[in-house]
C-alpha cells in the first residue's frame, strides 16, 4: 500500500513539475518565470525526499537542504537583479 | 559584563539547536556546536541593528498555534478557489493602515499576511504606515482589513508592546 | 512497519501530492501575476510540510530513534515562502506587469509601486 501511495505521489509531483516548466517556458513575464522556478525547486525537494522514503535512507536529506537553501537564495538574487539591475550593491 | 561575552543569546540559543537538529543530540555534537553558536555570535554582533524587544514571549506560541490553523484552513480556501473557474475570482488590492511599529514585527505581520487566507502583502510604504495586500478574492474590504488588525496585529502588538 | 503507520504515511503523501498538484496547477491556470503568487506560495508549502511529515514518520519507525531533521526544512520553507513572494511582488512591481483588468482597487497597484501612502492623492498624469 505504501508502495502504491509512493507511486502515486512521485505521479503526482512529476505532473506538478511538467505544469511548472510549461509556465516556465510560456512566461510571460519575466517575474513569472522566476516564479514558477521559485516552485520547482520546491517540488525538486517533495521528489528528493520521496525518494528518501522509497530507499530508507536519511542521506538524500542533505540534499533537499541543499536545494531549499540554495533555491531561496538565487530567487531573491534574481528578484534583486530585476529590482536593482545589480545583485551585491 | 556578560553582554560582553555572549552577545546575542537567544541567536546563539537558536543557532545551537539547529545544529543540534542537523546533526544529532551527542556530546560531541553538543560541545562544537556550542562553540560554533557562541563564537559565530560573538563576530556577528558588531553587524547587528536594534530590534524591538519581545516584551511577553509566553504569547509567541499562542500566536504560532493561531496561525497554524489559519494556514490549514487557508490552504483549503485557496485550493477551493484555483480549482473554480478564473472569471469567479475577482482580485483586488487592498491598502492596509498599519499601526504596528519597527522593522521585526512589520516583517512578521508581512509574513503572516503572506501566509494566511488569500492574501499575499505586496509592498510597504516609503513611511512606512501602508501595507499593500493582493488579495485573491476580495468580498469585502473593509472586513479583511479589520480582521487582519483584529487576528494578527493586535496579537503582535502585544507580543512587541508596541 | 505496522498497518497503521503504512495507512498514516500513505494518507500524508497523498495529501501533500495533492496540495502540491494544485499549487502548481494554479501557477500555470490563474490568470494574471498577481493571482498566480498566491498558489505556489500556500499550496505547494503545506504540500511540502505534508511529504516532509510522512519522511520524518517513515525514518522515526526505520531507525527506531525521534528523526526530526524534516523540521528544520520545513520551518525553513515557512519562512522563505512569503519573504520570496514578497520580492517577487516588488520586482513585478517595479517591471509594471500588467494585472487582471477585473480587478478591484488597481488605484492602490499604482500607489504601492511608487511606494505612496495609502491616503495619498494619485494624480493621473504622474508618468
Amino acid at each position: 500500500m505504501l508502495e502504491l501511495a509512493m507511486k502515486i505521489t512521485a505521479g503526482m509531483v512529476l505532473v506538478a513539475m511538467a505544469l511548472n516548466v510549461w509556465r516556465l517556458l510560456l512566461g510571460p513575464s519575466i517575474p513569472d518565470r522566476i516564479l514558477a522556478l521559485d516552485t520547482l525547486y520546491i517540488n525538486s525537494i517533495a521528489l528528493i525526499i520521496l525518494l528518501g522514503i522509497y530507499n530508507l535512507s536519511a542521506l538524500y536529506y542533505e540534499g533537499a537542504l541543499l536545494i531549499a537553501m540554495l533555491g531561496f537564495v538565487s530567487t531573491a538574487a534574481l528578484c534583486k537583479y530585476l529590482l536593482r539591475g545589480d545583485i551585491i550593491e | 559584563m556578560i553582554r560582553r561575552i555572549f552577545p546575542m543569546p537567544v541567536h546563539s540559543l537558536l543557532l545551537w539547536l539547529v545544529w543540534l537538529l542537523l546533526n544529532d543530540f551527542s556530546a560531541g555534537h553538543i560541545v562544537l556546536g556550542g562553540l560554533l553558536a557562541w563564537g559565530i555570535a560573538l563576530v556577528a554582533s558588531p553587524f547587528t541593528s536594534a530590534q524591538t524587544k519581545v516584551v511577553r514571549p509566553l504569547l509567541i506560541p499562542v500566536y504560532f498555534a493561531v496561525l497554524l490553523w489559519d494556514i490549514l484552513i487557508s490552504n483549503l480556501d485557496v485550493a477551493r478557489r484555483v480549482m473554480g473557474p478564473n472569471r469567479s475570482l475577482r482580485p483586488g488590492f487592498v491598502a492596509l493602515p498599519l499601526d504596528i511599529t519597527g522593522d521585526f514585527p512589520q516583517t512578521a505581520l508581512a509574513s503572516t499576511i503572506s501566509l494566511t487566507p488569500g492574501t499575499v502583502s505586496v509592498d510597504l510604504s516609503s513611511d512606512r504606515r501602508w501595507l499593500y495586500i493582493h488579495v485573491l478574492h476580495l468580498d469585502d474590504e473593509a472586513e479583511l482589513i479589520a480582521s487582519i488588525k483584529q487576528g494578527y496585529e493586535r496579537r503582535l502588538r502585544e507580543i512587541f508592546a508596541c | 512497519m505496522t498497518e497503521w503507520i503504512e495507512i498514516l504515511v500513505s494518507v500524508l503523501l497523498i495529501i501533500g501530492g495533492t496540495f502540491i498538484v494544485i499549487g502548481s496547477f494554479g501557477l500555470a491556470k490563474l490568470p494574471d501575476f498577481y493571482t498566480r503568487l498566491h498558489a505556489p506560495t500556500k499550496a505547494t508549502t503545506l504540500g511540502i510540510g505534508s511529504v516532509l511529515m510522512a519522511s520524518m514518520v517513515v525514518h522515526t519507525i526505520n531507525d527506531g530513534s525521534v528523526s526530526i531533521h524534516e523540521v528544520v526544512i520545513s520551518l525553513f520553507l515557512f519562512i522563505t515562502a512569503p519573504i520570496s513572494a514578497h520580492m517577487l511582488s516588488k520586482a513585478a512591481l517595479h517591471r509594471r506587469v500588467e494585472h487582471l483588468q477585473s480587478s478591484l482597487s488597481s488605484h492602490n497597484r499604482d500607489k504601492a509601486a511608487r511606494q505612496l501612502p495609502g491616503d495619498a492623492e494619485l494624480d493621473a498624469d504622474a508618468d
